[in-house]
């Protein structure tokens, strides 16, 4: 028998028809929130048709909501348009039989958030969302694509989607990661090596012992940003881990169905010997916490680093790329990373705002205050299982205490599009996923970080290397 | 879907790479639930000296004299010409929509984000990748030739320079063949519905917990 990866093993259970070489795959489990899903809806109501598989769909408000007080409900939602939008779901699913959790539901969050939580992704599946981070379902040995809204109508009308094979490529990364070392930054300095259009079009499977000893939450944090390398979809092996983590969540097998699913999960991984058309290897000990310093994540470096001086730069192309960066970020060649001060801090997103991801920032931020130049310190959590959890740690008060913001779940500074942004030429350190230019408000400039530097960083007014901070 | 086979088309060349969808259609605009009516705030944040926001009359707004879109000389381009990883970032399909709905057919780069690409496909444009050596010389022509137009023939899969220099693209049979006939996907994909079903049933044999 062939070896197979296990890109190849989820893609080829799925398959309904193929005609030269593209294929129609089953959709197991489709995501959707309220910005990428109105004109899918509007499209299926305009053609006459309907959804193919109700009980596939979970949908939930994220992008939108405010962060603040939410005792009015939607209608207390103060952008016109923003409430429109969250109407427009609400009314939706209701109209489609949809289960949704709502805006004050406690399973409300961040999709990405919480499709894991409810064991609503789970190992083998096909998942899909109208988002490109659906990448981060790839943790439970999922097939996960973020799509358009042409193809979310699509999926809901005939639970399938559309696909060719993307090419395969490995990273493997090997050893120990070094203390104050996470997810986060393997993600960033894959992206620093590989570039951004380096994993173009390409499923994505991330091995090695590094990998293997990462939490489901911190494989959720790497697959997540497998987008951010261009990639189609991440991937992670199922082991005891996955297995683990899906037991007794509402959506995942019953009791009499556990064995069955168990004994399939545990073939869901690359076969010996499976060829991949690319392999990428880093060393775990090698790698620093990383930060940012332009407007693209591939534009990153360890902490102990300096922002690269043009000479540095491959070609003509990335030459002007980081001189506008530069000029947008507000930043000089060679000024060293910990000099950097900063103005806000945005611990959340799909990408970091997990309770593993709280618990680290908590622990560094505990008994300390943040710094007189941080204006602002946002603490998302991803969910309302998440805070809740939170809460009952008491993470909340240690965070409060410091000086941070205690919010209401929903992916609020990452991409701000409710009220919590950046004003022109604030800086800011974000566990998000994204520091392209005004992702974070208009003129706002990024920095990613992972939650343990994005909370040193609030204490310290600047960048500071956790591991000595 | 609207068809599309040919264009005559002027270009305007965006000299950048790793243009992201947040540039190509600012997230304050993703707060509609419409499908259309995005051309105006297309590179909203790079065409607009002030900052811009949903419901305002763009044609009262300051207009950067310096973006390349607002000179005299690219009005009425169809042909959008740009660099490597054009589209990365967030899977918005409001980017394909608005650039359609300013005016652009044919996006022309050395290569594309994936999501982005495909997205194309749905909404009638064509994406097409050049190597960087070409895409570098057609900026060099664009630059020096005022009206500037591009011959694109689908059914050909070719790009036509004024001076008649000749250069094929790929694309997907089954992509090339929707395009050219302003096929429906999901008119399409129906017609299996009996192999749908059929897949259906049996993966619901064999993985019941998916169908909880
Ligand atoms: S948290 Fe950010 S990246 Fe994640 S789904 Fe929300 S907006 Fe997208």
């Amino acid at each position: 028998m062939v070896a197979k990866t296990l890109y190849d093993k989820l893609f080829d259970s799925h398959v309904v028809h193929e005609e030269n070489g593209t294929a129609l795959i089953y959709i197991d489990r489709h995501l959707v929130h309220e910005v990428t899903s109105p004109q899918a809806f509007e499209g299926l109501r305009l053609a006459n048709r309907k959804v193919w598989r109700v009980n596939s769909i979970l949908a939930v408000p994220d992008h939108n909501v405010p962060t603040t007080n939410r005792s009015t409900g939607v209608a207390g939602i103060a952008d016109p348009i923003s409430r429109l939008q969250v109407q427009t779901l609400d009314e939706n699913c209701a109209e489609h039989g949809v289960t949704e959790f709502k805006m004050n539901d406690l399973r409300q969050g961040i999709v990405h958030v919480i499709g894991p939580e409810q064991g609503a992704t789970l190992p083998g599946m096909t998942v899909v969302c109208g988002d490109s981070h659906t990448s981060t379902h790839g943790a439970f040995g999922a097939l996960a694509h973020g799509i358009g809204t042409s193809e979310v109508e699509h999926v809901m009308a005939t639970q399938c989607l559309v696909q060719k094979k993307s090419k395969t490529l490995q990273v493997l990364v090997d050893g120990q990661l070094g203390n104050g070392v996470t997810a986060k930054d393997i993600a960033l300095a894959i992206i620093g090596k590989i570039g951004t259009a380096g994993g173009n079009g390409c499923a994505i499977e991330f091995a090695g012992s590094a990998i293997r000893a990462l939490s489901m939450e911190g494989r959720m944090t790497l697959c997540n940003m497998a987008i951010e390398a261009g990639a189609r979809a991440g991937i992670v092996a199922v082991d005891d881990t996955t297995i683990n983590y899906v037991k007794g969540r509402p959506f995942s097998p019953k009791t009499e169905q556990w064995d069955a699913a168990v004994a399939y999960w545990k073939t869901l991984h690359s076969d010996e010997g499976a060829k991949f058309d690319t392999v990428v290897t880093l060393n775990a000990e090698d790698i620093q916490p990383q930060v940012t310093w332009g407007t693209s994540p591939e534009m990153v470096v360890g902490v102990d680093g300096k922002v690269p001086s043009l000479d540095l730069a491959k070609n003509e192309v990335q030459r002007s790329d980081w001189e506008r960066a530069y000029a947008y970020m507000g930043l000089t060649p060679n000024t060293p990373i910990d000099e950097i001060n900063i103005d806000k801090v945005f611990i959340g997103s799909c990408t970091n705002s997990r309770i593993e991801d709280l618990r680290a920032a908590a622990a560094v931020a505990k008994g300390k205050y943040i710094a007189p130049n941080v204006k602002l310190a946002l603490v998302v959590p991803g969910s309302g299982l998440v805070k809740a959890q939170a809460e009952l740690e008491g993470l909340d008060k240690i965070f409060t205490d410091a000086g941070f913001e205690w919010r209401e779940p929903g992916c609020s500074m990452c991409l701000a599009m409710n009220a919590d942004r950046l004003e022109p030429g604030e800086r800011c350190a974000s566990t998000s996923n994204r520091n392209f230019e005004g992702r974070q408000g208009h003129g706002g400039r990024t920095h990613l970080v992972s939650p343990e530097m994005a909370a040193a960083a609030a204490v310290a007014g600047h960048f500071v290397d956790v591991r000595t901070f | 879907m609207q068809a599309f086979k040919q264009l005559n088309g002027l270009v305007a060349p965006l000299d950048r790479a790793n243009v992201d969808t947040d540039a190509i259609i600012p997230k304050q605009f993703l707060k509609s639930i419409k499908r259309a009516g995005f051309g105006p705030n297309v590179f909203d944040e790079w065409r607009y000296l002030d900052h811009g926001e949903p419901g305002m009359d763009n044609s009262k707004r300051p207009l950067n004299p310096d973006f390349v879109l607002n000179q005299a000389r690219y009005q009425g381009a169809s042909v959008l010409l740009t660099r490597e990883n054009f589209g990365c970032g967030s899977s918005r399909e409001h980017a394909p929509w608005a650039l359609e709905d300013f005016g652009f057919k044919v996006v022309i780069a050395s290569s594309f984000a994936d999501i982005f690409f495909n997205n194309c496909f749905k909404n009638g444009m064509l994406p097409i990748v050049l190597s960087a050596e070409i895409v570098e010389s057609l900026f060099q022509e664009v630059e020096k030739e005022i009206g500037y137009q591009l011959c694109v023939n689908l059914a050909a899969q070719t790009v036509t320079t004024p001076s008649g220099s000749k250069y094929s693209f790929e694309v997907d049979s089954v992509r090339k063949h929707n395009l050219l006939n302003g096929l429906d996907d999901i008119g399409l994909t129906m017609q299996h519905q009996d192999k749908i079903n059929a897949f259906e049933l049996k993966h619901q044999q064999t993985q019941p917990w998916l169908f909880n």
